[in-house]
């Protein structure tokens, strides 16, 4: 299995990691040995079998439409990097005259 | 004896007599953290006023005879568990400033039972990986030989309790980071069923796999500890809503009759010596203790480190998307927009390992690419599965050794992830199943401890302390620590 660099950047950016082009090489070195570890499964018959997504047959409980959780925004951002006046800020998102 | 070298039990007697108070145990395992654990960075917060605080309530309840179940016991938990207030940062530098708004389950829990809490334990980070060498917070070194490492991901809470440290502490299991730690520290280590403990407020890192647990020093030890950590809660939603039995109840009845089997798959591979004969002594062990021992076979088991490296990685790509700068943890300087401010921030919050797992997953779950991988690994799972159902209708546990060895220097394997992921080819198949497991000491080469594995059937963890606590009464390995 071998990895173009394209589809590398490909793969990082829908991951949303910034990866510096100077460790290219050895990332896809590393990815393609773990790829090539997946070749084992190729061989397996699989047609009748039904996916295991989960070790439990669960299904989502459910609850009453019930208020439990009591407000707690001001305690919940203090851990945040920016916050104004009850809300997260991040850069300006919206292009355009402000 | 000295206070540390008393095991969870002795030290819940001796504070029941009156023999110390929980202030005074909390005292001495402070002082030994504080004169032993430069070295060995078992620890990545140590919380002494919080312990202090929780001891001398503990005492007051001993005096006024209204002790709880684990009242004064000083535990240390891994850093995984959110424990409100207190700096819980899974062993990455994303989360290195999150002082955690609510406390998990089983810190909640545990903390209601009395337990005191000496601090939070060093992993890998999000735990991923078998060696402790890939947290922010730097390796752990293991107490037995402070060049080699004490395994992963819960090495902190591994090497805290082998260095004693801790009398015991909580740690989690996605593909074996609990029983290989356990394994090359010489501790007793439980996975319980998938389910049985809750994962809320327990960082997620593979959410169909993650498990809390224990590593202790006894089977003994880990069945009072587990008993407490167990149990449904309504605010994870794969807690199993089955009755909790009582883990001491059943442990000290005798063991013959009990059916073990050998998977011949596991037996066949190319193992060291030493390796071979500690497990070999370990059967003989169950023998004398009137087991039978039948060879069985797993006939898919050599595809669970396949699929378990499409599975976790894929739900450890979705999990750690949350991480994203905006909220809580890490965020990178002068993001430029918010594209950059995701990019880097995850570049620069993330090491090596988890960026390699997180890609790996993307990968796996983009388009063109599910079907290939991700579903097919979780058609996969279902064999491997299927194999230990087959299993349990011919027998009550399946023994094997824990890891292909015993530890492994800094930095020997950690240029290379297929070889570090080789180290948990015996663990990942329960985690695939979601079964319990159990590893504890067998033996020890060149002054390095060695474990042996069970795994028994879903919601069998009595079964398993039970097992394991019958070889401890009639072996020694438990009982031995490091000079450290």
């Amino acid at each position: 299995m071998a990895l173009s660099d394209k589809e590398l950047k490909e793969i990082a950016y829908l991951a949303r990691i910034n990866i510096n082009d100077e460790l290219l090489p050895s990332l896809k070195g590393e990815l393609e040995k773990i790829l090539n570890l997946f070749n084992k499964l190729n061989s397996v018959d699989t047609t009748e079998i039904e996916a295991m997504s989960h070790p439990l047959n669960l299904s989502q409980p459910t609850r009453p439409d019930e208020i439990t959780e009591e407000d707690q925004r001001e305690k919940l951002q203090e851990t945040a990097p920016s916050v104004k006046s009850g809300l997260f800020l991040v850069p300006k998102v919206i292009e355009g005259d402000s | 004896m000295k206070l540390h070298e008393l095991s969870l039990k002795e030290q819940l007697n001796g504070l029941i007599e009156g023999s110390f108070s929980s202030t005074e145990l909390t005292e001495h395992y402070l002082n030994r953290i504080s004169n032993l654990d430069k070295d060995l960075n078992s620890y990545i917060t140590v919380t002494a006023d919080l312990a202090l605080q929780q001891a001398a309530l503990s005492d007051e309840r001993y005096k006024s005879s209204k002790a709880l179940p684990l009242d004064g016991i000083p535990i240390a938990h891994k850093d995984i568990f959110c424990t409100e207030d207190v700096l819980t940062t899974c062993g990455s530098k994303m989360l290195s400033n999150f002082k955690a708004p609510y406390s998990s389950t089983v810190v909640n829990k545990l903390s209601s039972e009395g337990v005191v809490i000496l601090g939070k334990t060093n992993m890998d980070e999000f735990a991923m990986g078998s060696s402790n060498e890939t947290s922010f917070f730097g390796p752990v070194k293991n107490p037995w030989n402070k060049e080699y490492v004490p395994g992963g991901s819960s090495g902190g809470s591994a090497a805290c309790v082998s260095a004693q440290l801790a009398s015991a502490a909580t740690a989690t299991d996605t593909g074996g980071s609990i029983r290989q730690p356990a394994a090359l520290c010489g501790l007793t280590g439980i996975k319980p069923t998938y389910g049985r403990v809750s994962r809320y407020g327990m960082i997620a890192f593979a959410s169909s796999l993650d498990q809390g647990g224990v590593l202790a020093r006894s089977a003994e030890d880990s069945a009072i500890l587990l008993e407490s950590m167990s149990g449904h809660d309504p605010k994870d939603s794969t807690s199993l809503k089955e009755e909790v039995p009582s883990f001491l109840d059943s442990i000290d009845s005798p063991i013959n009759g009990i059916k073990i089997g050998l998977p011949k798959e596991f037996f066949e591979r190319d193992l060291p010596e030493y390796v071979e004969s500690s497990t070999k002594e370990a059967i003989e062990t169950y023998k004398n203790l009137g087991a039978e021992i039948h060879e069985i076979s797993l006939p898919n088991v050599d595809l669970s480190l396949p699929v378990y490296y499409i599975i976790a990685p894929a739900e450890c790509s979705a999990n750690l998307s949350r991480y994203d700068g905006v909220r809580y943890g890490y965020r990178c300087e002068d993001p430029k927009d918010i594209e950059d401010l995701y990019m880097r921030t995850r570049e620069e919050g993330f090491g090596s390992e988890v960026k390699r797992r997180v890609l790996i997953g993307t990968y796996a779950l983009s388009a063109g690419y599910y079907d290939a991988y991700y579903l097919k690994a979780q058609k996969c799972r279902r064999l491997v599965a299927n194999d230990f159902s087959k299993a349990f209708e011919s027998v009550d546990v399946i023994l094997s050794p824990t890891t292909p060895g015993t530890s492994f220097k800094s930095g020997e394997k950690s240029n290379d992830p297929i070889e570090m992921y080789l180290q948990d080819i015996f663990t990942i198949p329960a985690n695939l199943a979601g079964l319990p497991g159990i590893s504890f000491p067998c033996g020890n080469h060149d002054g390095l401890p060695l474990g042996v594995q069970l795994v028994g059937n879903s919601l069998q963890e009595a079964k398993l302390l039970q097992a394991a606590h019958q070889f401890q009464k009639v072996t020694d390995w438990h009982n031995k620590f490091p000079e450290v």
